[in-house]
């Protein structure tokens, strides 16, 4: 291992551990994956902080992202501007959320904000029907789709406002055994 | 920076001299003067200063150091004019009340953060810089006297430097939670490096005076312990073997394919374990500190079979030199004690025995614990179609293929829960399903009553046959038994498939009712083929292990009784061959090879658990190859040349057949499970097994299977499985129990030969070993009027505790309940 890599300082592979999930070595690694999406973009030293953000197009062609439904809602949620396009910052501070572990709350609260379609602070039944049709490719009937949202909120909206505030949520995602 | 201080030091004792020396330009030399006024001052307190320059880092340290540039050498002036013992308490008190901040840097230890800022210090003109130095001297002598922050001269008092540890506490709190709070990586690297800077600082001057120094070590040795507790993380998630592959698989075929390679890696962690166990406590000792082999009659290959002891279908069969060695119970002799050490090998057996089953108990049990812990709040169906929407995307898929059927599933997952709630109103569709479960169990039973009858058919038959003499029939009549009953282990579980899709229920929960059938058929034949054999001992089949071993001990019976008579013939004949002259007969020595052997049934049942283990092995590996590996091949090439299209029809790629695998990988653990007190080598067989099993079927999935039309998630099953092994490894250690509780060892082999029973050797070793108290407190604990209450207050203590778990769970519900009615009130 040692301390071979000229790309960090040690202070900074220090702060981003202590500010991630990740060990050095994954640190290291997701930094190489963010290059190889643009290496004539990102520079290979990041001790004077370069600000090198990378437009969403390469974020969502990624191979962990390709296929997830969601992935424009994650780098919108994820990047500085909410545009989508990402620093390397932004690029740890995603897959450090993601990954598996992040306690429950953590990703919970991030969950909230990718599913929050408008970014109003709630989900209304607008945005649990943009879900739907991203989760099922558009494959249900309008009529099943209201079924579905209604039911959702009827299961879930505990201060009865007709919208899941991030305590809904949270209280109803806390106790999924399916939520990884 | 040390060094760089005692320059200006040096420098500035030079101006002085200089000064006093050469009287330059008053101009310069007034501040040198003042400069050396202030360094000679401060001369004695080197320690001081060096804190000075490295305690200072704070932003407001800019502030003051332009202030000073602007304002310094005129007040300087006016200050140095005074006395210089005098004039440190009135500067303290005029600086004070402009820089209460610097005060503050001032308290920090010696820190390497400070030599930051006494790079810093480099920047301004050295003037200026110097001008600060005196000054930081001059504050920092005040604060040495123990002044505070907010009071000029006062000392620390007691509860500012509590509330000064509070928040250094809250601070390092704040650092380690850090990666959990959801806001900007910008802001927690911020805020990180504000509460590392506010941490440092103040860590040193929490420890003051003589205590300093002990202190700061103090801290340096909790930054490398941190250090070294993060390269051990690092270090320990490199050495999870196949963390990759499994990452692989999960992406392309999801959790549940996924979580039966867990389980294997996870199997393969207790076989390694057992392993070392037999390996380096049994194993090893007798093969360096025991008898060599050809010593004595049991570690010999007899005479008749030496020709071929060391052919390799011999070997293959695990008889000739493979039978005579470390490998199994027969070679080891039963000295109390080997080698110079003393060891200690029928008591090291027979512990190692146990303790391989005491310890499978407790990890199966404690992972069931840790899975139960994880479920949560079980079964719960308040939320389905919530947790549909935001649950069921698999955010791990990276494989379009993989995504496509997620997407597939997840839209016919909504639309089943959308007809179910639609339906649940109306009442026929619950009878027509009710009655097709009903229907469909009714199928199942049939068939393993059929399978059943079947082998009680087959079994009788060929006992007939055996009695009328087996040369007179055909191959299939010789191997009727194991033909039938393997076909019927192929065959019924693909009819208890076709069965479950009548049942239309939930993937997860049809693989257990196939896993539960699967199960109930094995356990079923073997009953049957039990019964059908009742009266007849004679046959020996392979698919009853603890069975096997009760007609091969009885058989052993009869035999021992004839070998004993023979060989008190066979010495009685050397006797006679050889007379002495003497009447008292000298020790002849006969070659070992030719001593008559004693019949080995604990031997014997090793070897065939240990051909089952093997046959089994060869048997799944290439069922994989030519049931997947082939079959894809076939699939793909003639797929050109074929009336049908191959991939979509009729055979198609297979898929990976969770169920098949985990119930084979159970079925193996128990074989293990059994065997391994008669033959030490199964674990360590078991460990290559699983080794290779991982590498190809990791291959095989990637390679030949395609993902499941119906992705699943596998969170609930994990217990599932480890309630199943954990019902076999009852079952598979209650032969083992038996025959060491009831069973007389052979008398020619084995560590425990010549006893009458096996663990016997724990009573001769409490006599020999331990002093007699311990003999005659063990002899009153093991006293039924003991061990009766004892397992009387065990019993009502699961009775208690399963109690108060129930309550909980019932509490819990009330909860819910409660819960819901407040929601519905508002």
């Amino acid at each position: 291992m040692g301390n071979k890599q000229t790309i960090f300082t040690q202070e900074q592979l220090d702060a981003y551990q202590d500010c991630t999930f990740f060990t050095r070595k994954e640190i290291l690694r997701l930094f190489y994956r963010f290059r190889d999406l643009a290496p004539q973009l990102v520079p290979l030293d990041y001790t004077n902080k370069p600000a090198v953000t990378l437009p969403y197009e390469l974020i969502g062609s990624m191979p962990e992202l390709k296929d997830n439904p969601f992935r424009q809602r994650i780098a919108e949620v994820f990047s500085e501007h909410g545009d989508g396009n990402m620093t390397l910052d932004d690029f740890l501070d995603m897959f450090s959320v993601l990954s598996e572990m992040a306690p429950r709350d953590l990703k919970a609260y991030y969950a909230f904000k990718i599913y929050d379609f408008n970014n109003d602070d709630y989900i209304c039944k607008s945005d649990l029907e943009k879900t739907v049709n991203k989760l099922t490719r558009n494959e249900l009937t309008p009529e099943e789709i209201s079924l579905v949202c209604e039911k959702v909120i009827y299961e879930a909206d505990v201060d009865n406002d007709g919208k899941l505030s991030l305590e809904d949520f949270q209280h109803m995602i806390v106790r999924a055994p399916d939520f990884l | 920076d040390g060094s760089d201080v005692d320059n200006e030091e040096g420098s500035a004792a030079e101006n002085e001299e200089n000064v006093k020396g050469t009287g330059k330009g008053t101009k310069r030399a007034t501040p040198r003067t003042r400069r050396g006024h202030a360094r000679g001052r401060d001369r004695h307190g080197d320690e001081e200063d060096e804190d000075d320059e490295d305690g200072t880092r704070r932003a407001g340290h800019r502030r003051h150091r332009s202030r000073r540039r602007g304002r310094g050498a005129g007040k300087e002036a006016s200050d140095s004019d005074m006395e210089p013992s005098k004039s440190r308490k009135n500067q303290a008190n005029q600086k004070s009340k402009e820089d209460d901040e610097e005060e503050e840097d001032e308290k920090g230890g010696k820190n390497g953060k400070g030599k930051n800022e006494k790079k810093a210090d480099k920047k301004p003109d050295k003037k200026g810089k110097k001008e600060k130095a005196n000054k930081k001297k001059k504050d920092k002598k005040k604060s040495g006297s123990g002044s505070d922050s907010d009071s000029e001269e006062e000392p620390i008092t007691e509860e500012e430097l509590a509330k000064l540890k509070e928040e250094v506490e809250e601070k390092k709190k704040l650092i380690a939670t850090l990666r959990n709070k959801p806001w900007k990586m910008k802001k927690k690297l911020s805020v990180l490096k504000e509460a590392q800077l506010f941490v440092d600082k103040f860590e040193g001057a929490l420890g003051k005076g003589k205590g300093k120094k002990f202190y700061a070590y103090k801290v340096m040795m909790m930054k490398k312990w941190m250090k070294f507790q993060r390269d051990f993380e690092n270090f320990k998630t490199a050495c999870i073997p196949w963390e990759m592959k499994i990452k692989e698989i999960e992406s392309h075929f999801g959790s549940s394919v996924a979580s039966y390679f867990i389980f294997l890696r996870w199997m393969y962690g207790i076989n390694m374990i057992l392993f070392g166990l037999t390996f380096g406590l049994v194993m090893v000792p007798e093969a360096l500190m025991g008898k060599p082999y050809g010593s004595l009659p049991r570690k010999t290959v007899p005479r008749a079979e030496e020709a071929t002891a060391m052919n390799f279908a011999t070997l293959w069969d695990f008889s000739g030199f493979a039978q005579y060695s470390v490998l199994f119970y027969g070679y080891y002799n039963n000295q109390r004690t080997i080698g110079w050490l003393k060891f200690r090998m029928p008591l090291s057996y027979f512990l190692v025995g146990v303790g391989t089953i005491g310890y499978s108990f407790m990890i199966v049990i404690r992972t069931m614990a840790k899975n139960a812990n994880d479920d949560g709040g079980g079964d719960d169906t308040s939320f389905n179609f919530s947790w549909k929407m935001f649950t069921s995307w698999d955010y791990l898929i990276g494989n379009p293929e993989t995504a496509d059927n997620k997407f597939a599933s997840i839209t016919t997952s909504f639309k089943e829960a959308i007809v179910e709630e639609q339906e649940s109103r109306k009442e026929e569709n619950i009878h027509l399903t009710r009655f097709l479960r009903v229907l469909a169990n009714f199928l199942a039973l049939c068939t393993l009553a059929g399978s059943g009858y079947l082998i009680f058919f087959v079994v009788r038959r060929s006992q007939k046959f055996a009695l009328e003499g087996l040369e007179n029939y055909g191959w299939w009549e010789r191997n009727e038994v194991n033909m039938v009953m393997s076909l019927l282990g192929m065959f019924c579980p693909t009819l208890f498939d076709v069965i479950s899709s009548l049942e239309n229920y939930h993937p997860r929960i049809a693989l257990r009712w196939q896993l539960g059938r699967i199960f109930a058929l094995f356990l079923g034949n073997l009953y049957t083929f039990i019964i059908a054999l009742m009266d007849e001992i004679n046959l020996k089949a392979r698919y009853l292990f603890p069975f096997t071993m009760f007609d091969i001990y009885l058989g052993n019976l009869e035999e021992e009784k004839i070998v004993k008579y023979n060989m008190t013939i066979w010495e009685a004949s050397l006797y006679n061959g050889t007379i002495p002259e003497n009447s008292t007969a000298p020790p002849i020595q006969v070659d070992p090879a030719d001593v008559p052997r004693g019949p080995c049934w604990e031997t014997m049942v090793g070897q065939e658990f240990v051909r089952l283990t093997v046959s089994d092995t060869m048997t799944t590996y290439i069922t994989i190859l030519i049931g997947d590996f082939l079959r894809a091949v076939f699939v793909r090439f003639f797929n050109y040349c074929w009336c049908w299209d191959l991939e979509y029809g009729f055979p198609s790629y297979s898929e990976f057949d969770i169920s098949g695998n985990v119930l084979g990988l159970i079925f193996n653990q128990g074989m293990i499970w059994m065997g391994s007190f008669y033959a030490p080598c199964l674990p360590a067989i078991n460990v290559f097994r699983l080794h290779t099993s991982m590498y190809l079927q990791c291959w095989a999935v990637m390679c030949c299977n395609v993902p499941q039309e119906r992705v699943f998630k596998a969170s609930r099953s994990n217990n599932f499985y480890m309630a199943m092994l954990l019902f076999i490894l009852f079952l598979s250690t209650l032969p083992a129990v038996y025959t060491i509780v009831s069973i007389p060892p052979s008398f020619d082999c084995g560590p425990f030969s010549g006893k009458t029973r096996m663990f016997e050797v724990i009573s001769e070793t409490l006599e020999h070993d331990f002093p007699s108290w311990f003999g005659k407190v063990f002899g009153y604990a093991s006293n039924p009027g003991l061990i009766l209450p004892f397992i009387l207050l065990m019993v009502l203590s699961i009775y208690y505790l399963n109690a108060t778990s129930k309550s909980y769970k019932e509490a819990n519900l009330e909860l819910k309940k409660k819960l819901q009615s407040v929601r519905t009130e508002n």
